[in-house]
């Protein structure tokens, strides 16, 4: 079609919008926040007519590539270190795509403007190409890496593993809750908006320098869709701002969605990019040069900071908190640390880091070894089985940390650990920010005003509760972490897999029983609880009990 | 744009490495264990499509242990079985408890019977780009060839005014439903297949929409006096479309997804949509020198009968089937028939003058209705329903 036609094309389909006269739409889902209708620009101006040939036109290619890779068996190419990591990676992810499908009509009726439907309804049919595409990846990995164990059980790993149920947010903070805060604030300003460069450019290219050059492929036809997304979300924020009423949730919304998603995708896509690779090129970025430029210069400086003079409260104070997590504190350090300390509740083998690793990281985190070395030189001693126990159950100077009962990443960063009694129950929280989401942000009201359609926070969100008291081999079985043999782990700590050098179900039955850190917080004296959070701000970094000393 | 004069920073690549992790290489547990374990397929062998389907919309009743993390304000998150009053096996088993010590199982895969649905058509994202890319590609050559053939030159007057205003005012409904209806739905039901299925049906609504719009954009271009803003007017104010358009803001309505989809794709579709579409305009068009509109009627026509009715039906014959609940969801079925076959019958007796507009004069509006109650009843016995007497009136 000419550029004219398409003009012409997406100012008929216009036409097709038209209000009700006789019953309105059902309304499902509600929301705190006030339009005004006013006649609106579709912004996405896509026209099925050539989006469908589009899309198959990108199909074509990325089908192509999975052929060709295929063909020239990229797989011997491939860095296992990395290919692990996808077992994760690639578990998580269909759901937050799919959700994200889920999660248009959210608006549809809390944002009375049908000229913003059309683009919210092909959002929905492309996330789930995002979805299907994705799952069909991971089916190539299992058929063709080396190791299929992991992502032959993916999705039950995903769901009852307590890394999935972090992932988990990423989707589940989509589709439920205030219709606004969820579908728009936290899916499309700040998901999409922030952290899918980090998830679908940074990561692409860590996995084409592991050899992996079909993510890629698939990951940048995912991308090529979101700035169409990006432009529905802007479209529905410049209308919550054009009322005065709004600015109030508006603020609430954008300090949870952005602490929320710093706290989940850094964590994870940053442990991916820094631990997952074998590439440790000097030059090569690292997940926080990536981070300085992906978000806080693209997203904050450019996109986010340019909407003040439009009424919005930006989180600057919050934006710099995430930045000194990443660069002073550690965070992605400490969270890559403790997935190894737990690989044994894991689905995925996780690779020592060596002498070349350790200078890269010198290199790009100066004083990173005296802070994190010695403990993976440990990791590294105590990998294959040999009459010792996993790496967490010896003496390597590391305090299994409490959960945090927001994000549920742990309270790695130790300093910054706060407890308050909520709703009955003692919670730990890896910051005072997750604190005021939990104890602020998700009530029914906020700030004296009443927000009746806010989310809730639910479920079982300490992993560890759920297996308090059960001896290690069972936990791993009733999560189904088990390969063909029947005993034999799917999660390793090292990429050997001679059978000899496995860990088994035998070996978890020797080890000292799960016990869970928030039970055992609850069952404390207000005494002991106090002299155990004054402890536990003491310890750190590296998990270093307080006494150790300071690096 | 970059200054040429720039210094170019140098980039190292990173070289490949031989690393043989490829499939086969070794041996060791799990090394041939290359299928996803964590569902049964519907047939002996896993589907392409199962395999980029089942399970990816979670169930706290499989192997969810932590259970829904964020729900509305009402404490419920997820996709909770009640947003239907339908039920299939196994749907009032208490959801698993889970606490201190309890260990994360739920029941044993499937846990009930929603998650039995499997789309017949197996759309997935290749699947449904490469249909629909076919549908709109072609249609695009049909316009075109009868554009160069000058065929719209052929039309009467009154034709012309029938295809300006009435088949211009299908595309409402379509969109309509297509959005309000369908994509709505996609957030409701308890499992990917269902919901996915459902969104697939929403594009085809909404593709099938503009199909219709772009469709009367060439017709303003081509025809001298063809107002392309006639079916805006007749869809708001023209008596004989305000019997469909009550009809289809009602079905938009409804609360519950499963009689959404339902009154939609077994009632509406096949009383209304097919009696205007299949009994009035393909039928009427020859007559009248147009071999052009039903090209583009026929691909809406193919998506409801060929695919988004194949999928309904299998979806519904598992619930009227069903080994626990056949009996009550043939009971609520039956009200829905009750409530929504007069509706639709009336709308499609309100169409009535239509078929006396053309020169050349389709078959009888009573034979078509006839014909749309024939198929209709066919729909049903599929189902295993009972034909509602108020199909009589
Ligand atoms: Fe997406
Ligand atoms: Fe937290």
């Amino acid at each position: 079609m000419s550029r004219q036609s398409v003009a012409a094309a997406h100012k008929k389909i216009q036409e097709l919008s038209w209000e009700p006269m006789y019953h309105e739409p059902v309304k499902h889902y509600g929301t705190d926040y006030t339009f005004q209708k006013a006649q609106k620009r579709d912004p996405l101006k896509q026209v099925l007519r050539s989006y469908f040939p589009m899309q198959e036109e990108k199909d074509h290619r990325v089908y192509g590539a999975s052929d060709g890779a295929i063909r020239g068996n990229m797989f011997r190419q491939v860095q296992e270190r990395w290919m692990e990591w996808q077992k994760l990676f690639l578990s998580i992810i269909p759901l937050p795509e799919i959700s994200a499908a889920r999660a248009m009509p959210l608006l549809f009726r809390t944002v009375p403007n049908p000229e913003l439907h059309n683009g919210q309804a092909i959002q929905m049919i492309d996330e789930v190409r995002h979805s299907t595409i994705q799952q069909n990846l991971k089916r190539l990995y299992m058929n063709n890496y080396i190791d299929p164990a992991g992502f032959n059980n993916s999705l039950r790993n995903f769901q009852s593993d307590y890394c999935g149920t972090i992932g988990r947010q990423f989707a589940e903070g989509f589709i439920t809750g205030d219709a606004i805060t969820a579908a728009s604030i936290y899916l499309t300003i700040v998901a999409e908006t922030a952290f899918t460069n980090t998830l679908f450019v940074a990561m692409p290219a860590e996995a084409a320098a592991n050899g992996d050059y079909l993510l890629p492929t698939v990951f940048h036809s995912v991308q090529s869709d979101e700035s169409r997304h990006i432009s529905n979300g802007y479209a529905t924020l410049l209308m919550a701002l054009s009322d005065e009423s709004n600015h109030q949730l508006l603020e609430r919304d954008l300090r949870y969605a952005w602490w929320n998603n710093h706290r989940v995708v850094d964590a994870a896509i940053g442990t991916f990019i820094e631990y997952g690779t074998k590439d440790r090129r000097k030059d090569r970025e690292s997940y926080a040069e990536m981070w300085r430029r992906w978000i806080y210069d693209d997203y904050y400086r450019s996109y986010l900071v340019p909407l003040e003079k439009y009424g919005l409260v930006i989180p600057h104070d919050l934006i710099e908190e995430a930045w000194n997590q990443i660069w002073n504190k550690g965070y992605v350090h400490e969270v890559a640390q403790f997935f190894a300390t737990g690989w044994l509740a894991n689905y995925w083998r996780i690779d020592a880091m060596t002498d070349k690793d350790f200078e890269w990281f010198e290199h790009k985190y100066p004083g990173w070894y005296n802070k994190y070395g010695k403990w993976w030189e440990n990791y590294n001693r105590l990998a294959t089985p040999n009459g010792h126990n996993p790496i967490v159950f010896e003496d390597v100077d590391y305090v299994y940390p409490h959960r945090c009962w927001t994000c549920m990443v742990p309270c790695l960063v130790r300093e910054d650990m706060v407890m308050a009694e909520v709703d009955g129950q003692w919670r730990t929280y890896c910051h005072e920010m997750c604190k005021w989401t939990d104890e602020t942000a998700f009530r029914p009201t906020y700030m004296g005003r009443e927000t009746p359609n806010m989310g809730k926070l639910i479920g079982k969100r300490e992993w560890e509760t759920l297996y308090h008291e059960w001896n290690w081999a069972d936990v791993v079985s009733d999560m189904g972490f088990v390969r063909d043999d029947g005993k034999t782990m799917v999660a390793q700590p090292h990429l050997n897999l001679d059978p000899k050098k496995m860990w088994t179900l035998d070996h978890m039955r020797r080890c000292p029983p799960l016990l869970s850190p928030n039970v055992l917080l609850n069952q404390m004296s207000a005494e002991d609880r106090d002299a155990f959070h004054a402890d536990y701000i003491k310890q750190g970094p590296a998990g270093r009990s307080s006494g150790s000393p300071k690096p | 744009m970059t200054d040429v004069q720039e210094t170019v920073q140098e980039r190292s690549f990173p070289k490949p490495v031989f690393t043989d992790a490829e499939a086969g290489a070794k041996e060791f547990p799990d090394s041939t264990a290359r299928r996803y374990n964590y569902y049964e397929p519907a047939k002996r062998k896993q589907s392409h499509y199962e395999d980029v389907t089942v399970e990816v919309q979670p169930d706290p009743r499989h192997y969810l242990s932590q259970g829904w993390l964020y729900g509305f304000a009402d404490g419920k998150g997820g996709y909770p079985l009640e947003w239907t009053a339908l039920k299939a096996w196994g749907s009032d088993r208490p959801l698993p408890e889970r606490g201190p010590g309890s260990g994360g199982k739920g029941y044993d895969w499937p846990a009930h019977g929603w998650h039995e649905f499997r789309d017949p058509n197996e759309e997935w994202e290749l699947t449904l780009y490469r249909y629909n890319a076919n549908v709109v590609r072609q249609m695009t050559q049909n316009i075109q060839v009868a554009r160069q053939a000058k065929a719209f030159e052929q039309w009467n007057p009154n034709w012309i005014r029938f295809v300006e205003q009435h088949v211009g005012a299908w595309m409402h409904p379509e969109h309509g439903l297509g959005l309000y209806l369908f994509a709505n739905a996609n957030r409701r039901a308890p499992t990917n297949m269902h919901n996915n299925a459902i969104s697939v049906n929403s594009m085809h609504k909404i593709r099938f929409a503009q199909d219709l719009a772009l469709y009367n954009l060439t017709l303003s271009e081509e025809i001298d006096g063809f107002d392309g803003a006639a079916h805006v007017e007749t869809w708001n104010s023209d008596p004989t479309w305000q019997g469909v358009r009550r009809t289809a803001e009602a079905l938009t309505g409804i609360d519950d997804w499963c009689e959404a989809i339902f009154a939609a794709n077994v009632i509406f579709e096949p009383l209304v949509g097919e009696l205007f579409r299949s009994n009035l305009v393909q039928q009427a068009a020859a007559g009248n020198g147009d071999f052009v509109t039903p090209t583009v009627v026929g691909a809406g026509e193919y998506d409801y009968a060929q695919r988004d009715l194949r999928y309904t039906r299998a979806m519904f014959q598992l619930l009227t089937s069903d080994r626990e609940f056949a009996e009550h969801n043939k009971s609520i079925m039956a009200q829905w028939l009750s409530n929504w076959v007069p509706q639709c019958l009336d709308a499609a007796r309100t169409l009535q003058p239509l078929w006396s507009l053309p020169d050349s004069k389709p078959p009888r509006f009573e034979d078509g209705l006839d014909r749309a109650k024939n198929r209709f009843q066919g729909i049903l016995s599929d189902l295993d329903l009972q034909v509602p007497e108020e199909l009589a009136q």
